[in-house]
């Protein structure tokens, strides 16, 4: 059953389209993976889902609701931890969760209650009073995210909860997100780690510059991605400009770079590796390393948003620091 | 749901982190006392004090509500918290009202300050005290609403305390608190009548000295009317420029 039903949702400004009808649902208990490059309209649609955002067109509907008519309402069932943690700087841990609950309507013993729990949770019991601008970035996104189920909502918005903190932190938020699941909450998740949203996610869109181009369940799209035979080639020279002519000589393959050195060649049959060694050994091009590559949904995310993984990860830590 | 817990809790919330600390409550408290001293070291004799006393005090509460805002407001909105409230399940107007009964409050404190020290080394009797306490309030609640317009038209705390100041001084002068309106030349007078804190005064000047020109009535009325308008136009400047 749906919880979230988005129907030909769209959002211009001054004539560019951020938005272009997209649809698609989120099932209750489910996690759904929004992926695509920077600027691709993954921020505007979750404004939109929220609250933050007015639609230019299309529908919103959240657990029975109109989520544009009613959202007040529907705020009222939804969490939303976005990017950047905007809690209270000059307040402690533990009192921006009780304010934030107010925001709901708790009184005071429930959410003096369900702060202490969620700090116990998240593992912050013993740094509760400290002020919010002392924590580190982990402890401040731990904190973002418990201040976003502080009322228990059906869905939660996360906006790349896990980008710029740390291994330990990011495997605790995984580990609590899996959990929150587990436990009901239906989880709208946008993130940049590819590998995040194979291992957490049910099903996963991809959005490239405000259309989203593939939807499907997350196995299903391993499954398409492992029909393909894929060898990666690190050179000594640039590989860019090799992409046409590997192209033209392969008829029938399918060419992506991955960075400056490196470049990917997927085939729906076996790749033999001698012709290109010695199409490489003509393009006076020496090959430092060829392997095979079992596919992963990297390659989905590459072939359907044409970006590299290596750049929009440098992208949105530049964007971070 | 419990709508009245969110706003306490917006309104406690300002007031223990923004108006409670130290740096404000100084700057509440000197700032008024700076004026009342300053005008009142200039004054002839108890006559005069009693004279500028409504205009000292509006300007205390038209500086403490407009320079607050900025911070509460603009501030938040820069640092991203304010989009926390704005997601809450609350109406936008019961959210505004609840950023904004700080700063009233806050006004109306200032506003007392002028009166205390008067109180030392003047006669106050003879005050309707029921009118002038109505009247800080309605000038404190325009002035607040001024600076909440402001404050959601700029995007930068610098920008609002400008803009706050190319408001502010024009009323000093031309909001008949220290030069009465009767002096002013014909064009100024009109643009006097633009202006709230002209009628604020007023109802203050003939509550304090029964020398107002405009009937209280009236003054009030045009002070309900510039709430209304100033806190509806903030509303849709948030709608249009913050929910976008």
């Amino acid at each position: 059953m749906n919880i979230l039903e988005v129907k030909n949702l769209s959002k211009n400004y001054n004539g560019f389209k951020a938005v272009k009808e997209i649809n698609f649902s989120l099932e209750k208990g489910e996690i759904f993976g929004f992926l695509g490059p920077n600027g691709a309209g993954k921020t505007t649609t979750i404004n939109m889902l929220t609250g933050l955002a007015r639609p230019s067109s299309g529908a919103i509907q959240i657990a029975g609701e109109d989520g544009i008519k009613n959202i007040k309402k529907v705020q009222r069932i939804i969490g939303i931890v976005p990017d950047e943690s905007n809690l209270y700087e000059e307040m402690n841990g533990f009192d921006n969760l009780v304010f934030c609950a107010s925001l709901y309507g708790m009184g005071k013993k429930q959410r003096e209650e369900r702060a202490s729990r969620l700090l116990e949770q998240f593992g912050l019991a013993n740094t509760g009073k400290k002020l919010f601008k002392a924590y580190s970035k982990g402890m401040k996104r731990k904190l973002t995210i418990a201040a976003g189920i502080i009322h228990e909502p059906q869905i939660l918005f996360l906006d790349e909860p896990t980008t710029g903190i740390d291994v330990e932190n990011a495997r605790q938020i995984r580990r609590l997100i899996q959990t929150l699941n587990h436990q009901g909450t239906a989880i709208f998740l946008t993130t940049h780690y590819i590998e995040e949203a194979e291992r957490l996610c049910h099903r996963i869109g991809f959005i490239v510059e405000g259309e989203i181009v593939k939807i499907g369940k997350t196995i299903d799209l391993l499954q398409e991605a492992q029909k393909e035979y894929i060898m990666e080639f690190t050179l000594e020279n640039e590989v860019e400009p090799l992409k046409e002519p590997i192209q033209k000589t392969f008829p029938g393959i399918h060419v992506y770079t991955i960075d400056y050195f490196h470049l990917r060649i997927g085939s729906p049959e076996k790749i033999d590796l001698m012709p290109f060694m010695k199409f490489f050994a003509e393009e006076k091009c020496l090959v430092r390393e060829a392997r095979i590559i079992r596919p992963s949904l990297e390659e989905v995310f590459v072939k359907v948003t044409g970006i590299e993984i290596d750049r929009l990860k440098k992208e949105k830590e530049g964007e971070k620091k | 749901m419990k709508k009245y817990i969110a706003f306490w809790s917006i309104l406690g919330k300002d007031m223990k982190t923004y108006y409670l600390k130290p740096p404000n409550i100084s700057w509440g408290i000197i700032f008024p006392f700076a004026w009342t001293l300053m005008f009142f070291l200039r004054s002839e004799g108890a006559v005069e004090i009693r004279e500028i006393l409504p205009g000292v005090m509006s300007l205390a509460v038209l500086f403490g509500t407009t320079s607050m805002l900025s911070v509460t407001i603009t501030f938040e909105r820069r640092s991203r918290s304010f989009e926390r409230l704005l997601l809450a399940p609350i109406s936008l107007n019961l959210l505004m009202l609840a950023k904004t009964s700080g700063a009233i409050i806050f006004g109306i404190l200032n506003a007392l300050l002028p009166v205390i020290i008067a109180s030392l080394v003047i006669d106050l009797s003879g005050i309707n005290w029921m009118s002038a306490i109505l009247s800080i309030i309605f000038i404190a609640v325009t002035s607040t609403f001024l600076g909440l317009f402001i404050s959601v038209s700029a995007s930068e705390v610098f920008e609002a305390q400008t803009f706050s100041n190319f408001v502010r001084f024009p009323m000093m002068f031309l909001g008949g608190l220290f030069l009465p309106l009767e002096r002013l030349p014909l064009f100024l007078r009109f643009l006097s009548y633009l202006l709230p804190l002209t009628y604020g005064v007023d109802i203050l000047k003939t509550a304090i000295n029964g020398n107002g020109i405009i009937p209280s009535g009236i003054s009030f009325l045009v002070l309900v009317g510039f709430s209304l308008f100033l806190f509806l136009m903030s509303i849709n400047n948030i709608q249009k420029r913050w929910i976008y």
